[in-house]
């Protein structure tokens, strides 16, 4: 009995040391942001009282308001198309098997997970200057080339995502369609995407959430007029402490649990009525 | 026959609209700054020559190695990509070192507790990065959080020099991508079959012995995606150098920023571009050679 037990209740001491020390290294930061978002005073150092002062600049910030407005849509758009052309490639390379130029897919779907977002801004960038030169198409850039940008980094995440989802997937549900005539696009979208549904929301999640993150690509693709949020919060705390952005941040953690709960309740229900 | 052609068909529109787009926005792109590598600056728009001319019925190609030769005679540029190529590497094995145990615990966690786990890896990603970097400046900063505390504590009796210092930098990035190898890695260990790790104890194999011959040879794939995940983009980054680090933390992805936007030299900021690629080649490849095995093996599953 003991013996059976070993692999599955490995030592509690490490366990507890192992997991607690990491989460308090990820968790401690988010947390420092949303408690000194409401101090009084401007410093990290000092609780000089509860606070909503640096909530009210942020809300009076108009250049902010106009970026975040800015960086909502483009993150709307990024995310709706990395998830098209995500949930389509994570289908290919989790359903169509070996192809000729396999390998050549894999590379070029999996390469923005790890190319440094320094070289996707420089070589996308090049490429709108010289496109424009060529045949004056995209002119001034803006939101069109931020969002081409973010879509073409953001897709590689959907694809991890939904192609292991597919994979998971009992094949013989999809077999059973085609046995009965379904023709394989028939097969795709009523059998397939309702499957793999909670897979394609956190993708679409993680490259809304990507999007609206970036500042990197944004500010080589960005144009005069749409300076987005990130880099515009960025440009202001390079060079130090800003208390506002201590709001803003938990504003956005705020979004992010309220989400998560949503979609984690709304699992369980599912779960629940499967069962 | 035309049936098969129609199925080629269907097949090649299946699978070639994603792949259209990368070629387009991904691979395009780069043979471009490849191109522009070997350009010269020039007045105007675009701001570098063209490496083809057509004049006197003759077509010329002149290759600029202005960019790589600077390249090569600054030592700024060489000492540059050591160092980031050094701070990636410790970064990564930082992450290692943290990430493991973090990853092999929660897959060998009860099955309830192990999605809280998992989702509470997952959930620093769905909150900004930048906002998450930008809170380590009032945490590490001489007048931060850290400090007070110690300080209080009477631990130290001097601030600690942290903030834009380089293990500033540290701190950062592996604060920043230990997600990124957490994630692969626990995909890989909760996939693996405990039988096996039964088998190694029914032959007599004491838990250290059972975890070196089966469990971390078996995770291999997982830290080598992982590794990959953390140690490349971190050459490159520019994010946390920039907020975190020192005026003398030098790293490529500051460099190249400070190429294209403040000296707008965009030949050498494409040869900058370029040799950085070269050298991150190697684990490119061993990246991409481990991602299409990954996929494969799936697949034919």
């Amino acid at each position: 009995m003991a013996r059976r037990l070993a692999p599955n209740a490995p030592s509690r001491l490490g366990q507890w040391l192992a997991l607690g020390l990491g989460f308090l290294f990820l968790y401690v930061p988010i947390l420092s942001l949303i408690v000194f978002s409401f101090n009084d005073s401007a410093m990290m150092t000092t609780w000089s009282g509860f606070s909503l002062r640096w909530y009210k600049s942020l809300f009076q910030d108009a250049a902010l308001l106009n970026a975040a407005g800015l960086s909502l849509q483009v993150a709307l758009m990024t995310a709706t198309a990395a998830s098209v052309i995500g949930v389509w490639a994570g289908y290919v390379l989790a359903r169509k098997g070996k192809f000729r130029g396999f390998s050549l897919y894999v590379g070029l779907v999996s390469a923005p997970l790890v190319i440094p977002e320094v070289v996707l801004g420089i070589s996308l960038l090049l490429l709108f200057v010289e496109l424009d030169s060529l045949f004056g198409w995209p002119g001034q850039r803006g939101m069109f080339t931020i969002w081409v940008g973010h879509t073409t980094f953001c897709m590689a995440f959907v694809t991890v995502i939904v192609q292991s989802r597919i994979r998971d997937l009992d094949r013989s549900l999809e077999e059973a369609a085609l046995d009965l005539g379904a023709t394989p696009a028939k097969v795709f979208f009523k059998i397939t995407l309702p499957l793999i549904a909670p897979a394609i929301v956190s993708g679409w999640l993680l490259a809304f959430t990507l999007s609206l993150d970036d500042v990197v690509i944004a500010s080589f693709l960005s144009g005069p007029g749409s300076t987005l949020l990130s880099p515009e919060i960025f440009s202001r705390v390079r060079l130090g402490l800003k208390p506002e952005v201590n709001a803003l941040a938990t504003l956005f953690v705020g979004a992010v649990a309220i989400v998560v709960l949503i979609a984690s309740a709304v699992q369980r229900r599912q779960r629940r009525f499967q069962s | 026959m035309s049936t098969r052609l129609a199925r080629l068909r269907s097949d090649v529109i299946s699978i070639a609209p994603p792949f259209v787009w990368l070629v387009l926005f991904l691979l395009l792109p780069f043979i471009l700054v490849l191109k522009i590598s070997f350009a010269d600056l020039k007045f105007g728009v675009p701001p570098y020559t063209s490496l083809t001319e057509w004049k006197d019925e003759a077509l010329s190609l002149t290759l600029h190695l202005r960019g790589y030769l600077l390249l090569l005679s600054d030592s700024l540029y060489v000492s540059t990509y050591i160092n980031s190529l050094r701070m990636a590497g410790i970064t990564t094995l930082v992450c290692i070192l943290i990430g493991y145990p973090m990853a092999y615990y929660i897959a060998r966690a009860p099955e309830r507790i192990r999605h809280v786990l998992l989702l509470a890896v997952i959930l620093p990603f769905w909150t900004s990065l930048l906002l998450r970097v930008y809170a380590w400046v009032g945490i590490l900063r001489s007048d931060g959080l850290l400090n007070s505390l110690l300080m209080n504590l009477g631990v130290i009796s001097s601030p600690l020099e942290i903030y834009r210092t380089d293990l500033a930098v540290y701190i950062g990035l592996v604060y920043a991508y230990l997600p990124f190898f957490i994630l692969p890695l626990y995909a890989t260990l909760v996939k693996m079959d405990l039988r096996l790790l039964d088998a190694a104890y029914d032959l007599g194999a004491r838990p250290w012995r059972a975890f070196l011959s089966v469990t971390l040879p078996l995770s291999m794939p997982g830290v080598i995606s992982g590794a990959m995940l953390v140690f490349i983009p971190a050459v490159g980054e520019y994010v946390i150098p920039e907020m975190l680090g020192g005026a003398d933390t030098l790293m490529m992805g500051r460099i190249m920023w400070s190429e294209f936007f403040t000296n707008a030299d965009w030949p050498i900021a494409s040869a900058i571009t370029i040799v950085m690629v070269s050298l991150l080649l190697i684990p490119l490849i061993v990246f991409q050679v481990n991602q299409a095995h990954r996929y494969q093996s799936q697949g034919e599953r």
